[in-house]
């Protein structure tokens, strides 16, 4: 199977519904970069090119949802959360409206642009707003999942999509693999330690999981496509079952994944956790292979947090 | 327009007037002055321009209107209350715990309310959005929208009168509430517009100047913006206004821009609008 990016698998969903007449696409300045290019191919009538100029092109997505268009509005993470993130609160979640925020070049693997690009923390902003859904796929396939998923529910929604073309996990692009919002997919069950992971670092705990099974050790995998509404159920199963959990994001690790999860432990099913993500410090250039080793953040850090964990029990 | 067309606008204006130092002083908060300043053109807009049903209120067809200078919603209440998209006697309840008459205008709550408002410079885009659906869908309604003059401070104004130009929206006409002052004293002190008509021209509407409390000039100003429709121009409307119009020791004094009567001034205030309602139903 070929790699590809979460961002592609975006644009190619968009010409897939895009014959939907309510369906409305908005984009400052990237429609390349972010796919909704494709889109445009198709349908150029319903899409949008607002300039570089965010915040509006938040909220007139917005004014447009309220005449009851679907509309889908991509830029940078950076720049659609955290630019346009007032826009995003208050015209969009609070009137509770369906615009859906697809936005590309999230985390470190953004690569060689550096810190000013390398957003961080899109899923504890986005996460903290009232009405607002957070998805962060782990692969293309189910990056189309979670396109069509925000189409066909109503009200706001974060998806999270990344630059780098990543390798498969749930099957080929197209495919419609299992994928229910606010469910968590095991990708892999075990028992000594559950590693809770969403978007590429799925992939780099497939890689944990061969290292732990090397050793003996056996390891839980969930997906946690849906960061909110986070699945509670299978949080606290994982709990109960294995004792111990490792998360992991290409994420700061202040209010993303881990803190989600952590909320659920702590509350329910305490046990002991710990969280591999970007400790509270900005990005820098470098390839993605580089920036993943210096932040910590491979299948081999993963697998070390693990065996931590799986002491902690004791 | 005829002098009785003139002197029922006028009876409306003032008893929105009266209904919004009602509010405001049941409320013990919220911003007299400018809801007083655009209570004439948002007068205009519900009885002579606005094609709005209180029994259907989201009919997708409606004219829009957005108050991008949300915290004046009182004036936006009480020509909704009056024109009955709800009871007018829950503006007495204006800011309470329980009440859908919120701070700010909450489109998830309150019937007749377009859009959720009160963070400046959204509502002006959240409107560019409304007429942009309007021209997608090929239909005739029109989206109107009053702003304030401090608001046009908001750099996202600029965005969106970018880019109504760039998408050709004839069918949006946008007033700014031209009172001259804001929170911490004049415009011109605090952060002067500059040549606004320059300005707004500049990025590509086409601008009129009028007194924003005389009918007649607003009613012209509607009619220009009506024939503008079809040039592709969006349409802005530099309406010069009082803060605190219609009370008189409000008037054009920045301090009643966020604060409530007391009971001695709410008296006053009462007593000089029931005078001009009596005076106008006469």
């Amino acid at each position: 199977m070929g790699k590809m990016a979460t961002r592609e698998a975006y644009g190619r969903t968009l010409q897939e519904i895009g014959s939907d007449e309510k369906i409305v696409v908005f984009d400052a300045d990237l429609a390349g970069s972010t796919n909704t290019g494709r889109f445009k191919k198709d349908f150029p009538e319903r899409f949008f090119d607002m300039g570089i100029a965010e915040a509006n092109m938040v909220a007139c997505a917005a004014g447009m949802a309220t005449c009851g268009k679907i509309a889908f509005v991509s830029s940078f993470a950076m720049f659609a959360t955290e630019r346009a993130c007032e826009q995003i609160r208050n015209s969009v979640c609070y009137p509770n409206l369906s615009v859906k925020v697809c936005a590309s070049h999230a985390g470190i693997t953004v690569g060689e642009d550096g810190a000013s690009h390398q957003c961080l923390e899109d899923l504890s902003i986005m996460r903290s707003l009232p009405n607002m859904k957070v998805i962060c796929p782990a692969d293309a396939a189910s990056a189309r999942m979670a396109v069509k998923a925000a189409y066909e529910n109503d009200g706001p929604f974060y998806v999270r999509l990344a630059r780098l073309a990543t390798d498969s996990v749930y099957g080929e692009f197209g495919e419609d693999v299992d994928f229910t919002l606010g469910k968590a997919h095991m990708v892999k069950d075990g028992t000594d330690v559950t590693i809770i992971a969403c978007g590429y670092m799925v992939e780099q705990a497939v890689e944990a999981l061969n290292i732990l099974e090397s050793e003996g050790i056996s390891a839980r995998l969930l997906d946690m496509h849906t960061i909110k509404p986070i699945d509670k159920e299978a949080v606290i199963k994982a709990s109960k079952d294995t004792g111990c959990i490792v998360t992991c994001e290409e994420h700061s690790i202040i209010g993303g994944l881990g803190s989600a999860v952590a909320e659920v432990l702590v509350e329910n099913a305490p046990c002991p956790m710990l969280r591999v993500g970007v400790k509270d410090v900005f990005g820098r250039s470098g390839t993605p292979a580089e920036l993943m080793a210096y932040y910590h953040l491979t299948g081999a850090d993963i697998a070390e947090k693990a065996k931590q964990a799986i002491a902690l029990k004791k | 327009m005829t002098s009785e067309d003139k002197k029922s606008l006028e009876l409306f204006s003032a008893r929105m007037r009266r209904w919004v130092i009602e509010g405001v002083y049941n409320a013990k908060s919220g911003h007299p002055g400018g809801s007083l300043s655009c209570t004439d053109i948002i007068c205009y807009l519900y009885n002579r321009v606005l094609n709005v049903n209180p029994e259907n209120p989201s009919d997708p067809d409606r004219d829009r209107f957005v108050l991008s200078k949300g915290h004046c919603a009182p004036a936006l209440y009480s020509a909704l209350g009056l024109k009955g998209f709800f009871d007018v006697n829950e503006i007495k309840n204006l800011r309470k715990i329980g009440s859908f008459l919120q701070g700010h205008p909450c489109k998830a709550i309150t019937p007749g309310i377009d859009m959720s408002t009160g963070s400046l410079g959204q509502g002006i885009s959240t409107a560019v959005g409304m007429a942009l659906a309007g021209k997608v869908d090929k239909k005739s309604y029109r989206v109107f929208s009053v702003l304030g003059d401090g608001e046009m401070q908001e750099g996202e104004v600029w965005e969106a009168l970018m880019s109504a130009a760039h998408y050709k929206l004839d069918n949006i006409c946008a007033f700014l509430d031209y009172n001259g002052l804001q929170i911490d004293g004049k415009v011109d002190d605090v952060m002067s517009l500059g040549d606004i008509e320059a300005k707004t021209k500049a990025f590509g509407w086409e601008t009129v100047v009028i007194d924003g409390h005389n009918f007649d000039e607003i009613e012209g100003a509607v009619e220009k913006f009506k024939a503008n429709q079809g040039s592709g121009k969006p349409f802005f409307v530099i309406a010069k206004t009082h803060k605190g119009k219609g009370v008189s020791f409000m008037t054009d004094d920045p301090s009643w821009h966020g604060c409530a009567p007391k009971e001695e001034q709410y008296n006053i205030a009462v007593e000089e609008l029931d005078a001009k309602i009596k005076e106008l139903e006469g």
